[in-house]
């Protein structure tokens, strides 16, 4: 049986190899046709196609310093989003609802931590009540929103989701003003400044918190591989990411579950508000910007946490790079839509993500 | 309660299929149609101005939204950048073609819109579900972006907005600063009032049919021979071209002028909220949506006040702002658990129970 089936081989390659193949011949095949046309001088400075497809690349082997900075700034903000779209992943991965109001959330927990700490509070404590807030929060949501909604299609809750974002940002306006706040960087023992390194013969600056921000998040991205991996609790929010009904037959308490699950996003939450309110200041501008994290999960899949990372990452370095490079050729301030236009170019062709499960359709 | 519908007689069969069957609803249609019309008589300026005209621009809007929502399934996050497409293509119509009346050119601008629905459509066909709204948040960032960086949209004004210039009816002006309320307030209300019969009998007829199939599970849609593609792009080209014209009305016959911060993504959202809670497909739904919405946060600023004068605190307006956003999160919760089906089922369960009152059922 097997000798015939290895006897019946198809001529030629496995289609999708052939496929990547025929592409990298047709990329090569461009960049020459492009360098030959810019040698020659057919095609200058002026001309479309030299302004699209040439003329970033020459300026990025021209001042490399630069394209380091761009490279690092794009990362920097790559793993910001990247720790939005956890948040987003930890709770779809275990309730399977697309929580629309991780950003504010972000911006809650920072601004919880600042009120508290400008009513008086010393900052570790203030640190800690903040998390004894989003505990609260989670215990309430768990109770007010997901406890009725819990057989409802996707689409619902996800509304829910949207409900419960304006209503925390009615509250926060309320209890803490709308006005934008300082971030407590110095009382939290954050690095401040930056170091400027000599490289390709130009300047390249670090700031010193964006290096704390990727050590912080690495962190939490370890640990919370190994709470997954290796807590019982971990172990019960994966049972019951793969399907509620098995989780409740071996005797798991869904709602226990949320309520961890929503606290551990609004941990994730707090530290993120953290990172991002030490760059800038703490206001609800910042929840515009979770609507970022969307094209970050498209890229890395829903329910994946390395998928998140990458994502973020991708989005990250590609939003700058595209706005340093080809912005320009636009306008300018084309970072408000490019992540959008990238995921939108991504679910075209791998609607799963990077790293998500394959989507099934079942009728 | 008020009539028993038994003894009405059907002698043809348009007659049967009619939208309202019951003579009783087609007075009470007329009254609320002639009591609309009475309301511009009023003269009350800021009735008309800051409640009823913004009131039926965003019903309409959000009719749009529900016919590519409510009907076809198609979440869209996109509608703001749309109503900004409707807006700038009738600002341009406008000041090209003068001497055309602006009614057409708002009507036509809907088509404009229609146009960069449909492209921003086109992915539907590979993507569903909340993805979709990911790529109709591309089309809303983009929109706005365009809006603020493309001159020749602006006539290359130095301002960056656009103003509503003066246009009359019959000698009449209806657009720009002479414009009076009453006036606009009629010829928006004639407007919705024919747009909103148009949308009806879209939803009641074959296209409106195809939609709710492709809503309700689009792969045995396309097995009972339904074209999928062509029949999303409608639903995108349709809500568009409502989403477009209530943008135009909302610059020309509302506002005034516009910048391109009206179209942002906040509308988009305010429109969603509108048809979540009034009710996903349903036309009547989205009246309701848009009503409680828009019109309850002033409410609640002469209602708030009223309240607390006698205690002696005064509610500044800026929390009363908060306090929208408040209530309004938590009614969306509260519909969403209590009735997901929003106002309009309430408005049927409403009548059903009126029928057969004072019996339960």
């Amino acid at each position: 049986m097997a000798s015939e089936a290895a006897a019946i081989r198809k001529p030629g390659l496995d289609p999708r190899a052939m496929t990547w193949l025929l592409a990298l011949l047709g990329l090569a095949a461009l960049v020459a046709v492009l360098t030959l046309a810019t040698r020659t001088g057919v095609i200058g400075r002026g001309n479309l196609i030299y302004d699209v497809l040439v003329d970033p690349f020459v300026l990025m082997v021209q001042s490399p310093d630069l394209l380091v900075q761009t490279l690092w700034e794009g990362l920097v903000s790559g793993v910001l989003y990247a720790l939005i779209a956890l948040g987003f992943v930890l709770i779809f991965k275990a309730s399977g609802v697309f929580n629309f109001a991780q950003g504010i959330m972000v911006v809650f927990a920072a601004l919880t931590l600042v009120g508290l700490h400008e009513k008086g509070v010393p900052a570790f404590l203030a640190l800690i009540l903040a998390i004894g807030v989003m505990f609260v929060l989670a215990f309430a949501v768990e109770r007010i929103v997901l406890k009725p909604l819990v057989n409802q299609p996707d689409i619902i809750l996800f509304m829910a989701t949207f409900g419960l974002t304006y209503f925390l940002i009615g509250l926060g306006e309320l209890i803490f003003g709308g006005n934008p706040k300082q971030m407590i960087s110095r009382e939290l023992y954050l690095p401040q400044g930056s170091t400027d390194l000599q490289m390709f013969g130009g300047l390249v600056r670090l700031q010193h918190i964006d290096i704390a921000a990727a050590v912080i998040a690495s962190l939490m991205i370890a640990a919370l591989a190994v709470f997954f991996s290796k807590t019982r609790i971990g172990r019960a929010l994966r049972a019951v990411a793969d399907s509620h009904k098995a989780a409740l037959s071996v005797g798991i308490s869904l709602d226990q579950i949320w309520v961890i699950v929503w606290f551990t996003a609004g941990i994730v939450a707090l530290v993120t508000g953290i990172m991002w309110g030490a760059r800038s200041d703490v206001s609800f501008a910042l929840q515009i910007i979770a609507l970022k994290a969307l094209p970050v999960l498209i890229l890395g899949g829903f329910t994946s946490i390395p998928g998140a990372i990458v994502g973020g990452l991708i989005i990250g370095v590609g939003e700058k790079v595209g706005e340093f490079y080809w912005g320009p050729l636009l306008g300018g301030g084309i970072e408000t839509w490019l992540a959008y236009m990238i995921a939108l170019l991504f679910l075209l062709y791998r609607p799963q993500g990077l790293f998500g499960e394959r989507i099934i359709e079942r009728v | 309660m008020f009539y028993r519908e038994a003894g009405q007689y059907k002698t043809s069969y348009a007659a049967d299929m009619a939208v309202f069957p019951l003579r009783q609803d087609r007075i009470g249609l007329g009254i609320i149609i002639a009591a609309a019309y009475a309301l511009a008589f009023t003269k009350n300026d800021f009735l008309l101005q800051a409640v009823m005209i913004p009131f039926l621009i965003f019903s309409l809007a959000a009719i749009g939204l529900n016919l590519l929502t409510g009907y076809a399934g198609l979440l869209s996050l996109g509608t703001g950048g749309f109503m900004g497409v409707g807006a700038y293509a009738c600002y341009k119509l406008m000041t090209a073609f003068p001497e055309v009346n602006v009614l057409v050119w708002i009507l036509t601008s809907g088509f404009f819109a229609a146009g960069i629905g449909v492209l921003f459509g086109l992915p539907s066909l590979r993507i569903k579900g909340f993805y979709l709204a990911v790529a109709t948040l591309a089309a809303q960032f983009f929109l706005q972006w365009a809006f603020n960086r493309v001159p020749w949209l602006v006539n290359y004004n130095v301002s960056g907005a656009i103003e509503a210039p003066l246009r009359t009816l019959f000698g009449v002006p209806i657009v720009g600063p002479n414009a009076t309320p009453e006036v606009r307030y009629l010829v928006v209300l004639t407007l919705v009032i024919f747009l909103t019969w148009i949308a009806s009998n879209i939803v009641r007829g074959r296209v409106g049919r195809e939609w709710m199939a492709i809503r309700d599970m689009d792969i045995a849609a396309e097995l009972m021979g339904i074209k999928l593609l062509n029949t999303k792009l409608l639903a995108f080209a349709a809500s568009s071209y409502y989403c477009g014209v209530a943008g135009a009305m909302l610059v020309f016959l509302w506002y005034g002028g516009a910048e391109y911060t009206v179209f942002d993504i906040n509308q988009s959202f305010f429109t969603l909220f509108m048809i979540i809670i009034g009710g996903l497909g349903s036309l009547i739904g989205s009246f309701f949506g848009a009503a409680l919405i828009f019109i309850m946060p002033i409410g609640l600023g002469m209602l708030l006040p009223a309240l607390l004068a006698p205690f002696g605190l005064s509610i500044g307006s800026e929390t009363i702002e908060h306090l929208r956003f408040l209530i309004v999160g938590a009614l969306i919760i509260f519909f969403l658990i209590v009735e997901p089906h929003g106002l309009a089922r309430l408005w049927q369960i409403g009548k059903q129970k009126l029928r057969v009152w004072p019996f339960p059922y």
